[in-house]
């Protein structure tokens, strides 16, 4: 296997933050000690709930982000360790689609002016061949040329979506951060943007983070899926051995959870919700909801074991089972 | 089949725009029979929420409903006055959206706000405070006597909505109005709301309109589903059938973009059927048949809007997909 394109080891990162207006101080544990390998052509989903860290993590990976511990390499290179200069060249080649379009998207600039914005900052042609490239980028995510002097008031959610796209290819990235693309969009939209996503891909050898809490979307799109629960990765699979043999309890609630049409309703219902990153429980984080856990969970937080073929779990029930812990 | 609780029928209703009135809803049809769950699904913009809002009379200013029949326990609605609607709405129906804070006041205990609820529909003021704590139990809010004494602020997402449901529910009404009550929630406490709807149905004889663009949601939760394109029901069916038999190609169409349904023979990723196109603006709609710019099947015979034969397989088209027949064994949702 050639080296992968991105490599989080031990990544941590803590905010502070209040809870509420009036709260009491305190550090939020958005990221913590995650170990993750992303591999070239491959698209990694990252699934979980509000406030689990997966917005986090993906702006961590970019470098967007101060680490609290551990590093983040992109292309073997360690960004913490970069001066500005040296990272603008890595910059080009990892972008980010938001869920937003609306917000992302400056509503006084003509979708031209957005798209050919990010070629000119990283002095990429002349103004007079950016105005093509801008043409063939807008062709390519299947919008007319003629929208580069349109606003963004004067399209359609799906329109916008694919002005985001755009923009994020103008630079030629590698690396795709895509936080929640399609979540705001219609049914109808969706699939038109999923199908474009997966034609790019195909065509320009693009490597996808994908932040979704859908999983339909996430069984259709990804080869791998990260799950995380407060902070933490607590199961990494291939998609197919998640959806046949999921092995933490949280994944089994999660999948179980959500609505997915050709599945008879389940009605096991996880009780609570989970507890605040200002406040993770001792132990593994899904010690308090979890109907398996033992006082062990409670106090100790369980490192990854080996549940398959490139499948980890981080969860002790897994231990006796597996003779020995993954690296 | 019992007598609807709800029969919506011919409902018009017109927005004003600066392009003059325009006719959101078109002759909407629905029916809600006692502690009966109906699911409405639609994309942004069909009408969804507008046909909740007029059964209700709450439309907004700029909105009104000129034609058609709304049929609430026998009494009709259009014309019922703005006394008889108030004392109806929260009393006999009662209505839970999206955003719980739409219905809290930031600046009283949630406690205070359910037992005003009850005071107000005629509940006395020394065991209100009672009730309210005990309504906040049977919607499983853990600790409710602690919870009837905090403010909304302090509540998470998933509490603030069970707040609001319990405020829905205190006055026993036959039936919730649910606006896409679980879209901002996360999936495991969606599951949870899903749950508290089904036992409140089982235990309150509660019947549900539950609105939603969430096919999936809805095939686990709903008796029947009407499906909204353009301001007009296209299709009702009781849910397993619709599902599994689509018959107005809008419906098709919609299911088939639900990437899990998608065929995954040829390895992952054959690309998903789409529609072309988008839903059009209603200044914009075509005449006839408002799908007909859109779809596959459509000819000449379109541009007069089809009328649907009333049945329990309803479809507004004239070119419908072929009924099929029920494969054996098919798993009715409760």
């Amino acid at each position: 296997m050639s080296a992968p394109l991105v490599t989080a080891r031990d990544l941590s990162v803590r905010f502070e933050a209040r809870a509420g207006l009036w709260g009491a101080r305190g550090v939020v544990h958005a990221v913590e000690a995650v170990d993750l390998e992303i591999q070239r052509g491959e698209t990694l989903a990252l699934v979980g709930e509000t406030g689990s860290g997966k917005t986090t993590l993906g702006r961590a990976l970019l470098g967007l982000v101060p680490l609290h511990a551990g590093s983040v390499r992109f292309e073997g290179q360690e960004l913490a360790r970069l001066s500005q200069q040296a990272l603008r060249p890595l910059r080009k080649r990892m972008q980010t689609i938001f869920q937003d379009p609306y917000a992302s998207l400056s509503p006084r600039r003509t979708v031209g002016q957005t798209v050919g914005e990010a070629l000119a900052i990283h002095g990429m042609g002349t103004p007079a061949s950016r105005a093509d490239h801008v043409a063939r980028l807008l062709r390519r995510v299947g919008l007319s040329a003629e929208m580069a002097d349109r606003l963004p008031r004067e399209l359609s959610g799906g329109q916008r979506q694919r002005v985001g796209i755009a923009r994020a290819l103008a630079v030629e990235p590698a690396f795709i951060v895509a936080d929640e693309p399609v979540s705001s969009l219609d049914a109808s939209i969706q699939a038109q943007i999923l199908n474009l996503l997966v034609d790019l891909q195909g065509e320009l050898g693009l490597t996808y983070l994908f932040i979704t809490h859908d999983l339909n979307v996430v069984e259709y799109l990804a080869d791998r899926v990260a799950v995380m629960y407060l902070g933490r990765i607590v199961e990494l699979a291939p998609v197919d051995a998640l959806f046949a043999h999921p092995q933490h309890p949280y994944t089994e609630a999660l999948l179980r959870a959500v609505p997915r049409l050709g599945t008879a309703g389940t009605r096991t219902v996880l009780a609570g919700e989970p507890p605040s990153a200002l406040a993770p429980p001792a132990g593994c984080a899904f010690s308090s909801r979890c109907p398996h856990a033992t006082e062990r969970c409670h106090k100790e937080v369980p490192p990854s074991f080996a549940a398959g073929p490139g499948h980890q779990v981080a969860c002790f029930l897994h231990e006796s089972s597996i003779r020995e812990p993954a690296a | 089949m019992s007598e609807p609780l709800l029969h919506v029928s011919g409902l018009v209703t017109e927005l004003r725009t600066a392009r003059g009135p325009v006719r959101v809803l078109d002759g909407v049809e629905l029916s809600v029979a006692p502690r009966q769950i109906v699911g409405l699904v639609g994309e942004s913009g069909c009408g969804k929420s507008l046909t909740a809002l007029s059964v209700l009379g709450l439309l907004p200013a700029g909105a009104r409903t000129i034609a058609g029949e709304v049929r609430f326990a026998g009494q009709d609605l259009l014309r019922a006055g703005a006394e008889t609607l108030r004392r109806l709405r929260g009393a006999r129906m009662a209505m839970v959206f999206q955003e719980p804070m739409t219905a809290l006041d930031p600046l009283f205990t949630v406690g205070d706000q359910v037992a005003e609820v009850i005071r107000a529909h005629g509940g006395a003021r020394g065991s209100s405070r009672a009730l309210a704590v005990e309504m906040l139990r049977q919607v499983g809010l853990a600790d409710p006597e602690r919870r009837a004494g905090q403010y909304p602020h302090q509540l998470s997402g998933g509490m603030r909505q069970r707040v609001a449901i319990a405020m829905a529910l205190c006055c026993a009404p036959e039936l919730l109005i649910a606006d896409e009550f679980t879209t901002a929630l996360d999936a495991t406490v969606q599951a949870q709301m899903l749950e508290l709807l089904r036992s409140m149905r089982a235990e309150r004889n509660l019947a549900v309109l539950l609105i939603s663009h969430d096919l999936a949601m809805l095939s686990q939760l709903a008796d029947e589903v009407a499906v909204m394109y353009a301001g007009r029901v296209v299709e009702r069916a009781p849910t397993a059938e619709l599902f599994r038999a689509p018959r107005h190609p809008y419906t098709a169409a919609l299911l088939a973009c639900i990437p899990s349904l998608s065929p995954r023979a040829a390895g992952r990723r054959a690309p998903l059927p789409t529609l072309t196109g988008s839903v059009p603006a209603p200044w914009a709609y075509p005449t006839g048949c408002r799908f007909r710019d859109r779809c596959p099947r459509a000819s000449s015979a379109c541009e007069v809007a089809p009328v649907p034969a009333d049945a329990p397989h309803m479809v507004a088209c004239h070119h419908p997909l072929e009924a099929r027949l029920p494969a054996p064994a098919i798993g009715v949702p409760a």
